[in-house]
C-alpha cells in the first residue's frame, strides 16, 4: 500500500503540542474464545504449568480528537468483526490487573496495520486520526485459584508473549509508542584515521561494529593517508559493509594454508591429483572450478548474478537462489525468517525474473529441551520454531509464491544457532535481463521507505553472537511487508518487458550503499541522500545510506523512461524515488543537502580489500565406527528427544543393541520409533501452513499418495504460461550428522541426496544444477576452516562425478554463540545442497506412493555398507541414475522413493503409507534393515514390465535387486532368511509417521 | 463473441493469473485490471460481462481478511458494482474475493436492499486457528446460482486460507439461505457424503459445511476454495495414480456460458 505522504504531516506537528495528545484505546475480543492451545503448551514447556488458558485480545490505539460518533464508526465498521467479535473502549486509567499482560511494538518497527487504519479512517471521512498503533492484550487464567506471581508473568511475557527486540510489554495497561523524532538529521562525523595505532584501529572497528580485522583497517588507514584527509562516518560505514564477510565473502576468497592434507587416504574417486598445501580461494578452487570444467550447455549464469540461471526451454530461463537468515532468526524468529524470504525473493527479482516458488530448510534445537538447559539470552527452540515457521508462512503466502520444498532438521547443536535457509526460484524470458548501467541513467529506488531498521546487518551477520546480541542488534532485525514487495514484482516484470531499465539490483545487506555501490562499480554514481524517502525524520546520512529497510530495489533508468516507469508504479501502488545519476567518474559520491558526505574511488572500494590469509587444519576426525544410522545415534545423544512411541511402549529399547540380534518385535518398535522421530516424521503440520498451490503450477506436491499425506522426494512445477509439457524439479540434500564425522563425505552425500531425490520424481540427471549453502562456525579457528575446505573439496568431487554444475552459492559463517558462562556453542558443519532439475514431460512424473498390489519392488543402487560412519558413494551411481531415468521416461516405473535416514525399512514404510498398500520384502542380512546408504532407491515395477525394466540396468548387475512385491493385505512385512523382521499394519505406520510429538500440540 | 471477464487486481491480490487462465480456458476473454485503473476511469466495469475477484491478501488482510478491499468496493465502486449485479451479469469472488464480497455485504445479501451496516455473515478464523492449504471435495448444491446450476460432478480443488470459516450473525438466516437456494457449494467427504462439520473434509468449521454462497438472484457467487487451481489434469494431487476429473474448470465454463447468453 502506498502510504499517503500527507499522513506524515501531523507526525511532525505533534512535537510542538504541549498538552498530552489524546489517545483512544479499543479492546477487541472474540465472542468465542480463540484456540490458544499451542500458546498454553508453549507456556507449559517454559515450566509454567499452572496456566490453563490464555485469552488474546487486540488493542488499537488511535491518536486524535475524535467524536463519539466517529469512535463508534471506527469500532463497528473498521476494527471489529461484529459477527464474531465484541469491543470496548478503555475508560480512564485501568487498575493494574495482575493477570494481564499487554504488548506493543517498539518505535520504528513497521506496523502496517496501523498505517492502514489511518488510511482507511480517512477513506471513511474520519480525518482526525493522526496516528495509530496496535498491540495485544493477554489475559492469563491459572489452573488453581492461586494467581500467577509477577515473576511468573514476567517470565511468560519475556519468553513467550513479547520479543524484547521489537516489542515492549507491561503487566496491566501499556502505553503505545509512536515514531518520534529522536535525533537531528544531517549530522556527519569525521573520523581521523591517519594517526591511529594498531590497537586504536581495532578499537574503532569494534566500536562501530565493523567486523574488520587489522589488515583491513590498515588498508583503510593507508587510503586516507594517501588522499590526505579524514574519513566521514558515511565512508567508514560503507567500507565496513562493502568489505563484510556477508557482502564480499572474504573467507571463501582467502588464501588458505593447509596443514595435514591427507588427500591420498581419501576415496578412489578423488580426481585432484597432487596434495595441495595452499589454495587461492575456496570458491575459485572448488566451486567455480567444477562449474567451469563441466561447462554445461544449459548454464546461463553461474556465480556472477544475484541468482544462478539455467535454460528452461527455447523461450524461458529459470533462476534459483538460496540465502540464509540465521542470526536475525535467532534473536527475532518471525521477523528474521520473514525478511529472509523477502530478501531471497528480491535476489530473483534482481535477475529480472518473476518468482514462482519458495523453498525453506530449517534447523532447530530439540523442541522438548528443558528450559533450564537454555543458554542465557537464547530463545527456546519451540519459540524459535513457531516464530520462524510463522514468518515464512506470512511472507510466502501473502506475496503469492508457493512454498513448495524444504526440510526441517532437529539437533541439539542448533539450539543457540538455528539455521534458516530461504530459497526462491524465478522464471524470465531469455535475454531480457540487462546488466549495465549507462552514463546519465537515473538511480531509481522502488518500493518501501527507508527507516532506521536493519543497520549494519551485513557486519552483524559476520560476528559471533552472545547474550547481549539481542539488545545491541535490535536495529538489525525488521518485519517484512510482503504486499509492498508484491507490488515490486508487478512493476519489475512489466518494466523488464518494456525495456525500461539498464540494470537492476536488490537492496539487501548494506542497503543502498551496497546496492548502488555494486551497480556503479564499473561506472560511477552521484547520489543525493535527501531525496531518499524516509519512514520518519531524523536519520543521519550514514543511517540513510546503510539502512536495510526491506522491499526496495534499485534500477538504472534512462531519463526518458522515468515517466513510463512512474506510471507503472502508480498503477501498482509502488513508490518511485530518483536519488541520483550514474556517471563515468569511477567514483561514488554521496551528498546530503548538496554537501559531499562520501567520496570514494571505485577501485579502492571494490578492490582495496586485502586478501585474507587463513590457516586450516584438517585433522583426523573423531570418527565413530558404527553401522547404525545417523538418526539412531542422534537419538542417543539427545535422549530427552526420544519420541513417545519409544518411551511409552518399550522403555528398555536400546540404540546400542547390535542390529544383528534384533528380534522382530524390537524391529517393529524400532521402525515405528524411526517413523515418529522428529527428523523423519511427517512435516504436514508445517507444510500445510504454507500455500503450496498458488500460481497453479505444483504438479508433484510436497505431500503425495492416496491420502495426500506421504512425503515426496522432490517437487515438480510446471510454470504457468509456459508452453508444452516441460517442468522443473526442486529437491535438497542435507545431513549435518555426517558433517560431525567427515565434512568431505557429508558434501558428497548431500549432493547425491539432492540429485537422487530429483531423479526419483523424474528429473533428467543430465540437466541438474546445484546450489551450495555452507553454514559454518568461526573460520578463524583452523579446525573449523579445515572442515570447510574438506566440504568444499567434496562439493568439487561430487559435482564432477555427477557432471552437475554449481550455479550459485552462499556461505554463512560465524554461526556461534558465546554463552554468558564463556561456553562456546557452535553448529555442526552444515551444507545444504539444493538441486534444480528439468523434467521434459510433467505428465510422466513419478511419485513415491505404491500403486498396485502384485507389482515388483526393486532396490536400485549400490547397496554398500558404511566402513565409517558416513556411507560411501559408488562412482557407478551417475550411470545408475541415468539408466533409471531412461526406464522412467519410457514409463516403466510406477513408484520410486529414495533410501535416506532410517534406510530401507523407513523408505518401504513411507511407500506403504503413500499407497495405503502392503509390501513383502526379502533382504539378505538383517543388518540391511536400517542401513543408511548413498545412491539407493526403491522402485515399483509392474509384472509385465519386469524384463524390459531390468534391461535398462542389466549392464550394472550389482546395481539392482528384486526384493519383493506389493501386497493387498495392508501390511509391511520384511523377511530375512525366513525370519520375519518387520510385520506392521499400514495404519500403524501411518499413525506413527503422522503423529510426531512436535505436531501433536 | 467471447464474453469479457474483468479480474480485479488490488495490492496483495495473487491468484489473478490463475483466475484469468481459468476464464480463458472456459471460453472467455480475460483481462486483469488494477484497481487504480478502474478508479482513474481508464477502464470501466460496464464494458465487461464477467467480474472476478480473485484470491490473495488485499492490503495484507489488515483489519481482517477482505476488509479493506470491501471498503474500496463500498467507497469507490458501489454504483458500478450494484449496476453490474442488477444487470444480472455473473460475478465470482474466490477466497479473498469472497471475503471482500461478504464484508462489503454484497453476499449473502439476506435483506435487499441492504438496510443495515451490520454484517449478517462473516468469514472468520478457521476453527483450528491457523492457515491451511489442502485439497477438498465440493458438492455443487444450488440450482439457482448461475455458476453451479446443472453441475453434477463434484469439484476437487485446494483451499489456502486462514479465515474461511463461514458464520452467520443470526442463526435463523441459515434457513433463509437454504430456502432461497443461496448455498451454492458444500464441503463433502471424498465419496460425496455430507461432511457434517468433520475435519478435514470441512476444513475450517464453516456453518452447515458451506464452501460457497450466492446472492438471492444467483448471479454472484463467493467461495473459499480455489477451483482455478484445478483446470488441468496434471494439477490433480493423484494424477500419478491415474486419477482424473472433478475439475474446477466446470464451474468457470458454467459461468462463462451463462455470461455468453445474456
Amino acid at each position: 500500500m502506498l502510504p499517503d505522504r500527507r499522513t506524515r504531516v501531523p507526525l511532525l506537528l505533534i512535537q510542538t503540542i504541549v498538552s498530552p495528545p489524546l489517545i483512544h484505546c479499543l479492546i477487541v475480543s472474540s465472542r468465542v474464545p480463540a484456540n490458544t492451545r499451542a500458546l498454553v503448551a508453549d507456556a507449559h514447556a517454559l515450566g509454567l504449568e499452572n496456566i490453563a488458558q490464555i485469552e488474546k485480545h487486540d488493542l488499537y490505539f488511535l491518536q486524535g480528537a475524535l467524536s463519539e460518533n466517529e469512535l463508534r464508526r471506527l469500532a463497528k465498521e473498521l476494527l471489529t468483526d461484529v459477527v464474531t467479535q465484541k469491543f470496548a473502549w478503555r475508560n480512564g486509567v485501568e487498575k493494574n490487573d495482575a493477570q494481564t499482560i499487554e504488548v506493543a511494538l517498539r518505535p520504528g518497527v513497521t506496523d502496517s496495520v496501523a498505517q492502514e487504519i489511518v488510511r482507511a479512517a480517512r477513506a471513511l471521512g474520519i480525518t482526525n486520526v493522526e496516528q495509530a498503533a496496535t498491540g495485544q492484550r493477554f489475559t492469563v487464567h491459572g489452573n488453581t485459584a492461586q494467581p500467577l506471581t509477577p515473576n511468573e508473568l514476567h517470565l511468560l511475557a519475556r519468553r513467550l508473549l513479547a520479543n524484547d527486540v521489537i516489542q515492549h510489554y507491561a503487566l496491566g495497561e501499556i502505553q503505545p509508542t509512536f515514531p518520534q523524532d529522536a535525533r537531528a538529521s544531517g549530522i556527519v562525523e569525521t573520523i581521523s584515521l591517519t594517526e591511529l595505532s594498531d590497537d586504536e584501529l581495532l578499537q574503532l572497528s569494534n566500536a562501530r561494529r565493523a567486523a574488520l580485522d587489522l589488515n583491513e583497517m590498515r588498508a583503510i588507514q593507508n587510503y586516507y593517508r594517501s588522499i590526505e584527509r579524514k574519513a566521514t562516518d558515511v565512508e567508514f560505514e560503507m567500507l565496513a559493509q562493502t568489505w563484510s564477510e556477508h557482502c564480499v565473502h572474504k573467507t571463501f576468497k582467502a588464501k588458505i594454508e593447509i596443514e595435514d592434507w591427507r588427500l591420498e587416504t581419501r576415496d578412489s574417486i578423488s580426481s585432484l591429483q597432487s596434495p595441495v598445501s595452499v589454495i587461492d580461494g575456496i570458491l575459485k578452487t572448488f566451486l567455480r572450478a567444477a562449474t567451469e570444467k563441466i561447462n554445461a550447455p544449459f548454464v546461463r549464469s553461474a556465480f556472477v548474478d544475484n541468482a544462478g540461471i539455467i535454460d528452461f526451454d527455447d523461450e524461458f530461463e529459470i533462476s534459483f537462489k538460496v540465502e540464509t537468515h540465521n542470526h536475525p532468526s535467532a534473536i527475532e524468529p518471525f521477523g528474521g525468517a520473514n525478511t529472509g524470504v523477502g530478501g531471497v525473493i528480491r535476489d530473483v527479482l534482481g535477475v529480472s525474473a518473476k518468482p514462482i516458488a519458495a523453498t525453506d530448510v530449517l534447523c532447530f534445537g530439540p523442541q522438548n529441551l528443558d528450559a533450564q538447559n537454555l543458554p542465557e539470552g537464547v530463545l527456546h527452540p519451540r519459540v524459535i520454531r513457531s516464530g520462524v515457521v510463522a514468518g515464512v508462512q506470512d511472507y510466502g503466502n501473502k506475496i503469492g509464491i508457493p512454498t513448495v520444498s524444504g526440510a526441517i532438521y532437529y539437533d541439539e547443536d542448533y539450539t543457540a544457532n538455528p539455521l534458516v535457509f530461504c530459497g526462491c526460484v524465478g522464471i524470465a524470458p531469455k535475454n531480457k535481463h540487462p546488466r549495465a548501467p549507462q552514463k546519465n541513467d537515473r538511480v531509481i529506488v522502488l518500493g518501501g521507505r527507508t527507516g532506521r531498521d536493519g543497520l549494519r546487518g551485513a557486519t552483524f551477520s559476520s560476528m559471533t553472537m552472545d547474550a547481549q546480541t539481542g539488545e545491541v542488534a535490535g536495529a538489525s532485525v525488521q518485519i517484512g511487508d510482503p504486499i509492498t514487495e508484491k507490488g515490486l514484482i508487478e512493476v519489475i516484470v512489466r518494466a523488464r518487458d518494456e525495456n525500461l531499465y539498464n540494470a537492476i539490483t536488490d537492496c539487501g545487506a548494506g542497503g543502498l550503499s551496497s546496492a548502488v555501490g555494486e551497480m556503479a562499480s564499473e561506472t560511477g554514481a552521484e547520489i543525493e541522500l535527501q531525496n531518499v524517502r524516509l519512514k520518519y525524520p531524523g536519520l543521519a546520512p550514514w543511517e540513510i545510506w546503510l539502512s536495510e529497510a526491506q522491499e526496495r530495489m534499485v534500477l538504472a533508468v534512462p531519463e526518458k523512461n522515468r515517466a513510463p516507469l512512474r506510471k507503472l508504479c502508480d498503477t501498482y501502488n509502488v513508490e518511485l524515488t530518483d536519488i541520483g545519476a550514474f556517471n563515468d567518474s569511477g567514483r561514488i559520491v554521496v551528498k546530503y543537502a548538496g554537501r559531499v558526505v562520501l567520496d570514494l574511488e571505485n577501485n579502492f572500494l571494490h578492490n582495496g580489500i586485502p586478501q585474507r590469509e587463513l590457516k586450516a587444519v584438517i585433522s583426523e576426525q573423531p570418527s565413530v565406527i558404527s553401522e547404525q544410522s545417523s538418526v539412531i545415534s542422534e537419538q542417543s545423544s539427545v535422549n530427552s528427544e526420544q519420541p513417545s512411541v519409544i518411551s511409552e511402549q518399550s522403555p528398555v529399547i536400546s540404540e546400542q543393541s547390535p542390529v544383528s540380534s534384533l528380534q522382530s518385535p524390537i524391529s517393529n518398535l524400532q521402525l515405528l520409533a524411526f517413523l515418529a522421530h522428529p527428523n523423519i516424521a511427517s512435516k504436514a503440520d508445517v507444510i500445510r501452513l504454507y500455500d503450496h498451490e498458488v500460481q497453479g503450477g505444483t504438479v508433484v506436491k510436497p505431500l503425495t499418495g492416496l491420502m495426500n499425506d506421504a512425503p515426496s522426494d522432490a517437487v515438480v512445477l510446471k510454470p504457468l504460461g509456459t508452453k508444452g509439457t516441460r517442468g522443473i524439479v526442486l529437491s535438497c540434500g542435507l545431513n549435518p550428522e555426517y558433517g560431525k564425522h567427515d565434512a568431505y563425505a557429508m558434501a558428497l552425500s548431500a549432493i547425491d541426496e539432492a540429485i537422487r531425490n530429483a531423479v526419483a520424481v523424474g528429473a533428467d540427471p543430465e540437466r541438474i544444477a546445484l546450489l551450495d549453502n555452507f553454514c559454518w562456525g568461526d573460520p578463524k579457528r583452523p579446525e573449523t576452516l579445515g572442515a570447510l575446505v574438506e566440504a568444499a573439496r567434496g562439493c568439487y568431487e561430487g559435482a564432477m562425478l555427477f557432471q552437475t554444475p554449481f550455479i550459485s552459492g552462499k556461505d554463512s559463517l560465524n554461526n556461534e554463540y558465546l554463552g554468558a558462562d564463556g561456553q562456546r556453542h557452535a553448529i555442526p558443519p552444515t551444507l545444504l545442497i539444493s538441486a534444480l532439475g528439468i523434467i521434459d514431460d510433467v505428465n510422466g512424473a513419478v511419485t513415491m506412493d505404491l500403486k498396485r498390489a502384485g507389482n515388483f519392488i526393486y532396490r536400485v543402487g549400490i547397496f554398500a555398507r558404511a566402513e565409517n560412519f558416513v556411507p560411501p558413494l559408488s562412482p557407478e551411481t551417475p550411470r545408475i541414475y541415468r539408466a533409471l531415468h531412461q526406464a522412467m521416461r519410457a514409463g516403466f516405473v510406477r513408484a520410486c522413493h529414495d533410501l535416506s535416514e532410517g534406510g530401507l525399512a523407513v523408505s518401504a514404510a513411507e511407500m506403504c503409507i503413500g499407497g495405503r498398500l502392503g509390501v513383502r520384502l526379502e533382504i539378505g542380512d538383517s543388518e540391511e534393515l536400517f542401513r543408511e546408504t548413498n545412491g539407493c532407491l526403491l522402485v515399483e515395477v509392474a509384472p509385465n514390465d519386469r524384463d524390459i525394466f531390468e534391461n535398462y540396468l542389466k549392464e550394472m548387475p550389482r546395481a539392482f535387486e528384486r526384493i519383493g512385491r506389493v501386497t493387498e493385505n495392508q501390511k509391511l512385512e520384511i523377511f530375512c532368511a525366513n525370519e520375519k523382521l518387520i510385520s506392521l499394519n499400514v495404519d500403524e505406520l501411518a499413525d506413527a509417521f503422522n503423529q510426531s510429538p512436535v505436531s501433536n500440540l | 463473441m467471447k464474453p469479457r471477464g474483468l479480474i480485479l487486481h488490488a495490492p496483495g491480490t495473487n491468484r489473478d493469473n490463475e483466475a484469468a487462465l481459468a476464464l480463458e480456458h472456459a471460453g472467455a476473454r480475460a483481462e486483469i485490471v488494477p484497481l487504480t485503473q478502474l478508479r482513474a476511469g481508464e477502464k470501466h466495469l460496464r464494458d465487461f460481462q464477467i467480474l472476478a475477484l480473485p484470491g490473495g491478501f488485499a492490503y495484507a488482510d489488515a483489519l481482517g481478511a477482505g476488509k479493506l478491499l470491501a471498503l474500496d468496493l463500498i467507497l469507490y465502486f458501489a454504483d458500478a458494482v450494484n449496476e453490474f449485479i442488477a444487470n444480472e451479469k455473473p460475478v465470482i469472488g474466490i477466497c479473498n474475493g469472497f471475503q471482500a464480497l461478504v464484508k462489503a455485504r454484497i453476499l449473502p445479501s439476506l435483506q435487499s436492499p441492504v438496510s443495515s451496516l451490520q454484517s449478517q455473515a462473516t468469514l472468520t478464523f478457521n476453527r483450528r486457528g491457523h492457515f491451511e492449504c489442502r485439497w477438498v471435495t465440493l458438492k455443487p448444491v444450488s440450482q439457482k446460482c448461475v455458476w453451479t446450476r446443472g453441475l453434477e460432478e463434484m469439484i476437487y480443488c485446494p483451499i489456502a486460507h486462514g479465515e474461511g470459516n463461514f458464520q452467520l450473525a443470526d442463526e435463523n438466516d441459515l434457513a433463509t439461505l437454504r430456502a432461497r437456494e443461496q448455498i451454492a457449494l458444500r464441503y463433502v467427504c471424498e465419496n460425496g457424503e455430507p461432511a457434517n462439520g468433520a475435519y478435514p473434509f470441512n476444513p475450517n468449521g464453516s456453518r452447515d459445511d458451506i464452501a460457497g454462497v450466492c446472492n438471492e438472484r444467483g448471479n454472484v457467487l463467493g467461495l473459499m476454495p480455489h477451483p482455478e487451481n484445478h483446470i488441468f489434469a496434471y494439477q490433480h494431487p493423484r494424477h500419478t495414480r491415474g486419477e482424473r476429473g472433478n475439475l474446477g474448470l466446470r464451474l468457470f465454463e458454467n459461468g462463462v456460458k451463462y455470461a455468453g447468453g445474456i
